[in-house]
C-alpha cells in the first residue's frame, strides 16, 4: 500500500516538475516537430494515466522501462547502483553497529560518570551535524592533508575487494557519525531501563556474578528496541545517500537520482526511487521479523 | 555453647533519598532484630519507608538512595562491610527476596527452566542435577507440572504461578533469611490465600527466618510472630504480633485498625474512622512526635519532645511503643464522628436499573469468548449492588456494557427508571449518559494532567450539567465541599495532589450531572486505608444524600460488604450468586462464594478451615461444560455437575445461588464452616 501510494507520487512529482522531455534532450534549438516526434516516440505525449498505468505493469515484471537520455532499458542502471550503495551502506553498517551499541551499553554502565558524558554529548553533536558538512571535513583530514585515504570513492576498474573496501572508508566515515549518536542513545536509554527493571534486581539478587547479569539478563531485553531502529535505519542508509554519494562522485542508487532528477530522465528517476521505496520496505519488514524472533512474548502470543 | 547470631540486625539505620539536590531521610535511627527461624513483619502507610529497609539489606538501594548511618548485620556479619564479591556470595547463599509484582520481577526472554538453574549452577551444580533440582524446587512450591513449566517464559503463566516461580528462585539457595516485600499485592483474593498457604507451609519445612512487608495488616497477622509499625521511617511500635492488633499502643496503629472495615461492619452502621492530614514528606524536620500533627491526644509535650521507643511493662513482654502517652493510645478520639452514614432504606421504591438476560461474546483467535452470560440484576435507588469475583470473572466488562462503552449481543436488556437503554453509548441521550458516570481505579490516569482541577470539574458540570456561568460557580462550590476538597485544591494541577484527593476530584467529576448510578470499579485499591477508609465515608455520604445507587467493583470483601446491599459473585461471566449482602455473607453460600470468603485473611485469627481452590480459573473461550465451576469445586456432586450447567434458582426471596447442591444441603454441609455472624 505504502508502495502504491509512493509509485502515484513519485510518478506524478515527475510529470509536475516543469520542462518538456523532448526539448530537454534535443537542446532548445531543435525544431518543434523534432521534439514532437521525440515525445511521442518516448510516449510522454499521452494521458497521464495511461502512462501510469503502463509503466507500474511493466516495473512488476521487472521492466523498469528505458532511459530518456541514454535511451537503453533502466534496470541495469538501478541494480548496479544499488549493488554500489549497499557496498557502501553493508561498510557503514559494519562500522557502526558494533560501535554505537558498545558505546551506549558502556554509558549506560557508567551512567552519570565523565564517560556516559562524552559518549552521550560527542554521538549526539556529530548526529546532528550534515553528512555534507562531515563528509568535507573528513575530506579535508583525511584526504587533502593527511592524504591516507581516497577522496573519491570511485575505485579503479578490478579493484579487488581490499582495494574496494579501502575507497569506501571516507564515505562511510560521515554515514558512521550521523547513525552513532542514535544507535549509542538508543542502546543507552534501552540498557538504563534494563538495568532498572525487576528482573535485573532479582538476577543480582540471586548472587549472579555481575557479568553474567548484564550478559544473560540485561542485554538481550536492552538491546530490542535499539536493534529494530538499525533495521529500520538500513533503508536509510542505502536510500539516504544522494548527498554523500554526490559529494564522493560515487555511482550509487543516490547519484544515480540526483542525475536522473537534473536530466529529467523520469524512467530512471521513478525506478529508482521505488527501488528505494521497496528497500525501506523491506528493511522494515525485516525489522518487524527480528523483533518477534527475539522477543518471546510476540513470537509465542499470550494464550497460556 | 554461644547463642547463635541474630538472623537480621539492624542497628540506627538511616538511609536517605537525594532528591533535588538535598539528602533527605527515609529511615531514621532504626533498630530492629529478627531472631532465627522467626516471621517479623513491617507495616504502616506507603511512604514510610518499608521497602527501604528491603532493600537496605541486600543493598540494592536506587541510585540516589544511600545509607548515613547505622549498621546491618545478617547473620551476625555487618553487610555495610562486604566487598562486592562477598556481597554477592551472600545474596547468594543467605539472603532472598521476594517482591511485588512477579510478571516484573522474572525475565521476559528467559525460559522458567533456565532461570531457576543459573542459581544451582552458581553453586556448582549443573546440567541434568541443576535441572532436576529446578523440578523439585518447582514441585516445592506446588506447581503441578514443573517439566513443562520449565520450558515456558513467564507471559505464559498466570500471576500466582508467576509468584510460585519467584517463591521457588528465592528459596532454591536455601538462605537463612527471605525477604517478602508485598508478595501478594495485586493478586486475587483466591491467589493471593494460595501464595500465603505455600508461604505457611514453607516455613515449617526451612528454617528461614523472615521479613515480611505489607501493607495489608490482616495478611501480617495470619502470617508474623512479631510485627513492627513503621511511620515516617521509624518504629512507633513493636511487639508480638496478636499483642500489638489487639491491644494497640501507639494512636497510629490505633487509628490504623479503626480504619478497616471488621466483622462485617456496614455503612448503615456508621462511618469507619479516618487519619487526617498526611505522612510527613521524605526529609522533613520532625521536631517532636513525627505522629503529632495527625494525632488528636497530641499535647504540647508531642510537638517539642520526641518520644523514646517506651518499653512496655505488660504481661507480652518485648512490646516497645514510641508514644508518651502509650497507655492511654486506646483513647484515641475518632477522628471521624461515627454517627450513621446511610440509613437502613426501605425496600419499596422501584428499580433505578434492571438488567435482563445480558450477553456479551467476545472473538478471541477466532473462538467465541463469553465474557458475560445470562446476566440480570436490578438495583433500587440508593442501593449499592457490589461485583465480586476474581480477575477475569466478567466484573468490568458488565460495568462497560452498562455504561454502553461496549455493546452486549442482542437480545439482552437495559432499563433506566423504566426506559430501555440504547446498546451504546452514542445512540443514549444526554439525560441517560448523565444518569450513569464511573470512578476509576486508578484516578492518575482518568484525570488530564495537563488541566487544573477547577477546569477538570468545570467543564464536567458544562458538559453533564448544562451549567455556566454563576450557576456553574455555585454548584462547583458545593460539588468541591461535598466530596470534602477545599478552594485551595481548586488551582493545583493533578499531580500535585495525593491519591486519595485525586479520587475525591474523581468522583466530584462523576458526580457533576446528578448521575443516578455509579460505577465504581476498584475506587480504593489503589490506596492506603486511612485513605480509603475516607473514600468509603465519602461515597456512602454522597450516596445517603443524593439517593444514587452505586455498582461498586472490589477484590476487597471486606470493602464491598461494608457498602452493598446486592452482592453478585461472578465467575467466568456468569452470577454463580446473588442476593442481600448480608445473606451472600452468612450463608449459606454457593461453594464458590464459600471459597472466596474463607480465601480472606482475617485480622482477629478466627478463621477456620480453609477452602482450597485447585488449578486455575478456566479460559472463557473454552469453558467447562456443565457448572463451569466443577473443576475446582470442593463440593461437586458428581456427572451431573460436568454435564448440566446448574440454573441460578432462588432459595430465599432475592437471594439466589446457581449450584445442584439443594439449598438446606449446603446449609448443613457450611454449617460447621460458617460463623455466626457478629450482633
Amino acid at each position: 500500500m505504502t508502495l502504491f501510494l509512493l509509485s502515484i507520487m513519485v510518478f506524478l512529482g515527475g510529470q509536475v516538475l516543469p520542462g518538456n522531455v523532448g526539448r530537454a534532450i534535443l537542446g532548445p534549438f531543435a525544431d518543434q516537430r523534432a521534439v514532437d516526434a521525440l515525445n511521442h516516440s518516448l510516449g510522454v505525449d499521452r494521458p497521464l494515466l495511461t502512462q501510469y498505468g503502463s509503466w507500474i505493469w511493466n516495473f512488476i515484471q521487472g521492466d523498469m522501462g528505458t532511459s530518456y537520455i541514454f535511451r537503453s532499458p533502466v534496470a541495469p542502471f538501478v541494480i548496479d547502483a544499488l549493488g554500489n550503495s549497499m557496498k557502501l551502506a553493508a561498510v557503514a553498517f559494519v562500522l557502526v553497529v558494533p560501535i554505537g551499541i558498545l558505546g551506549g551499553v558502556i554509558a549506560a554502565l557508567n551512567l552519570n560518570r565523565p564517560l556516559d558524558r562524552i559518549i552521550s554529548l560527542g554521538g549526539l553533536s556529530v548526529t546532528v551535524l550534515p553528512e555534507f558538512v562531515t563528509g568535507i571535513i573528513l575530506i579535508l583530514i583525511f584526504g587533502v592533508w593527511l592524504r591516507w585515504l581516497p577522496i573519491s570513492a570511485a575505485w579503479p576498474r578490478d579493484a579487488g575487494f581490499f582495494t574496494q573496501l579501502y575507497y569506501l572508508i571516507l564515505p562511510s566515515l560521515p554515514l558512521f557519525l550521523v547513525l552513532f549518536g542514535y544507535i549509542a542513545r538508543m542502546a543507552r536509554s534501552g540498557m538504563i531501563e534494563a538495568l532498572d527493571s525487576d528482573y535485573t534486581r532479582t538476577a543480582v539478587l540471586k548472587g549472579l556474578p555481575w557479568r553474567t547479569v548484564i550478559w544473560r539478563h540485561v542485554l538481550r531485553n536492552a538491546l530490542l528496541p535499539t536493534i529494530t531502529v538499525i533495521a529500520t535505519q538500513t533503508g536509510y542508509l542505502i536510500g539516504g545517500l544522494v548527498v554523500i554519494e554526490t559529494l564522493f562522485r560515487y555511482q550509487g542508487i543516490g547519484s544515480l537520482i540526483f542525475t536522473a532528477a537534473r536530466g529529467k530522465d523520469f524512467p530512471v528517476l521513478e525506478a529508482g526511487i521505488l527501488t528505494i521505496g521497496i528497500v525501506y520496505a523491506v528493511a522494515t519488514l525485516a525489522a518487524d521479523f527480528l523483533y518477534s524472533v527475539l522477543n518471546p512474548r510476540i513470537r509465542l502470543g499470550t494464550d497460556q | 555453647m554461644t547463642e547463635p547470631a541474630n538472623a537480621l540486625e539492624l542497628r540506627d539505620l538511616s538511609v536517605a533519598y537525594r532528591v533535588g539536590g538535598r539528602d533527605r531521610a527515609v529511615l531514621r535511627n532504626l533498630n530492629l532484630t529478627i531472631g532465627q527461624g522467626e516471621a517479623y513483619a513491617l507495616v504502616g502507610e506507603s511512604g514510610c519507608g518499608k521497602s527501604t529497609v528491603a532493600l537496605s539489606v541486600v543493598r540494592y538501594l536506587p541510585r540516589n538512595g544511600s545509607i548515613t548511618g547505622g549498621a546491618i548485620a545478617l547473620d551476625g556479619q555487618d553487610v555495610m562491610k562486604l566487598d562486592a564479591e562477598a556481597l554477592r556470595r551472600a545474596r547468594a547463599e543467605s539472603v532472598s527476596m521476594v517482591y511485588q509484582d512477579p510478571g516484573k520481577a522474572l525475565n521476559p526472554s528467559i525460559r522458567i527452566g533456565r532461570q531457576l538453574t543459573e542459581i544451582f549452577e552458581l553453586a556448582g551444580v549443573s546440567g541434568q542435577a541443576a535441572s532436576g533440582r529446578a523440578v523439585a524446587m518447582l514441585n516445592r512450591v506446588r506447581i503441578s507440572d514443573p517439566a513443562s513449566v520449565m520450558q515456558r517464559y513467564p507471559h505464559q503463566l498466570s500471576g500466582g504461578m508467576q509468584q510460585r516461580v519467584a517463591i521457588a528462585m528465592a528459596l532454591a539457595n536455601d538462605p537463612s533469611m527471605l525477604i517478602l516485600d508485598e508478595p501478594t499485592t495485586g493478586l486475587d483474593a483466591t491467589v493471593e490465600a494460595e501464595v500465603l498457604d505455600l508461604i505457611g507451609q514453607l516455613r515449617q519445612e526451612l528454617s528461614a527466618s523472615i521479613l515480611f512487608i505489607s501493607h495489608n495488616l490482616a495478611v501480617v497477622s495470619k502470617m508474623c510472630d512479631r510485627v513492627g509499625v513503621l511511620y515516617a521511617g521509624m518504629l512507633v511500635e513493636e511487639g508480638p504480633t496478636q499483642a500489638v492488633f489487639n491491644d494497640p499502643r501507639h494512636p497510629y496503629t490505633v487509628a490504623l485498625l479503626r480504619c478497616l472495615p471488621r466483622g462485617g461492619q456496614r455503612k448503615d452502621q456508621g462511618r469507619l474512622d479516618t487519619i487526617p492530614g498526611f505522612l510527613p514528606g521524605i526529609g522533613s524536620d520532625i521536631k517532636g512526635c513525627a505522629f503529632a500533627d495527625r494525632c488528636a491526644l497530641a499535647t504540647e509535650r508531642c510537638r517539642t519532645e520526641p518520644p523514646p521507643l517506651y518499653e512496655l511493662a505488660d504481661d507480652a513482654g518485648n512490646r516497645l511503643s514510641r508514644c508518651h502517652y502509650h497507655e492511654q493510645a486506646q483513647s484515641l478520639p475518632r477522628a471521624t464522628p461515627s454517627n450513621i452514614a446511610a440509613p437502613a432504606r426501605q425496600a419499596a421504591s422501584p428499580a433505578v436499573l434492571r438488567v435482563e438476560g445480558l450477553n456479551k461474546t467476545y472473538a478471541s483467535h477466532g473462538h467465541p469468548l463469553r465474557a458475560v452470560k445470562d446476566v440480570s440484576v436490578s438495583l433500587r435507588p440508593g442501593e449499592t449492588l457490589g461485583l465480586v469475583g476474581e480477575s477475569g470473572s466478567g466484573k468490568t466488562t458488565f460495568a462497560r456494557l452498562l455504561l454502553g462503552l461496549v455493546a452486549p449481543d442482542e437480545g439482552g436488556m437495559i432499563e433506566l427508571e423504566g426506559k430501555p437503554l440504547a446498546p451504546r453509548l452514542e445512540s443514549r441521550g444526554d439525560d441517560q449518559v448523565k444518569a450513569m458516570q464511573i470512578v476509576f481505579q486508578n484516578p492518575d490516569s482518568a484525570l488530564n494532567r495537563s488541566h487544573s482541577i477547577r477546569h477538570l470539574i468545570s467543564r464536567a458540570l458544562k458538559r453533564l450539567a448544562g451549567l455556566s456561568g454563576k450557576a456553574l460557580e455555585a454548584r462547583l462550590t458545593d460539588l468541591v465541599r461535598s466530596v470534602r476538597l477545599t478552594e485551595r485544591h481548586l488551582a493545583v494541577k493533578p499531580r500535585q495532589l495525593s491519591g486519595g484527593l485525586k479520587q475525591r476530584v474523581a468522583i466530584a467529576r462523576a458526580f457533576a450531572g446528578d448521575p443516578r448510578i455509579v460505577v465504581c470499579d476498584e475506587p480504593t485499591s489503589a490506596l492506603d486505608v486511612s485513605v480509603q477508609a475516607a473514600i468509603l465515608n465519602l461515597l456512602a455520604d454522597l450516596q445517603s444524600k443524593e439517593d444514587v445507587s452505586y455498582i461498586f467493583i472490589s477484590h476487597d470483601l471486606a470493602v464491598v460488604r461494608y457498602l452493598s446491599d446486592q452482592i453478585a459473585v461472578l465467575y467466568l461471566g456468569r452470577i454463580m450468586e446473588l442476593g442481600p449482602s448480608e445473606a451472600v455473607f452468612a450463608g449459606p453460600h454457593h461453594p464458590y462464594t464459600e471459597a472466596l470468603l474463607s480465601a480472606v485473611p482475617k485480622l482477629d485469627q478466627t478463621e477456620t478451615s480453609r477452602i482450597r481452590l485447585d488449578g486455575e480459573i478456566p479460559s472463557a473461550t473454552n469453558p467447562p461444560p456443565g457448572c463451569v465451576f466443577h473443576t475446582r469445586c470442593p463440593r461437586k456432586l458428581g456427572p451431573i455437575c460436568e454435564q448440566q450447567e446448574p440454573p441460578l434458582s432462588e432459595t430465599e426471596p432475592g437471594h439466589a445461588i446457581r449450584c445442584h447442591i439443594p439449598y438446606a444441603e449446603l446449609a448443613t454441609l457450611q454449617k460447621k464452616v460458617v460463623q455466626p455472624e457478629p450482633a
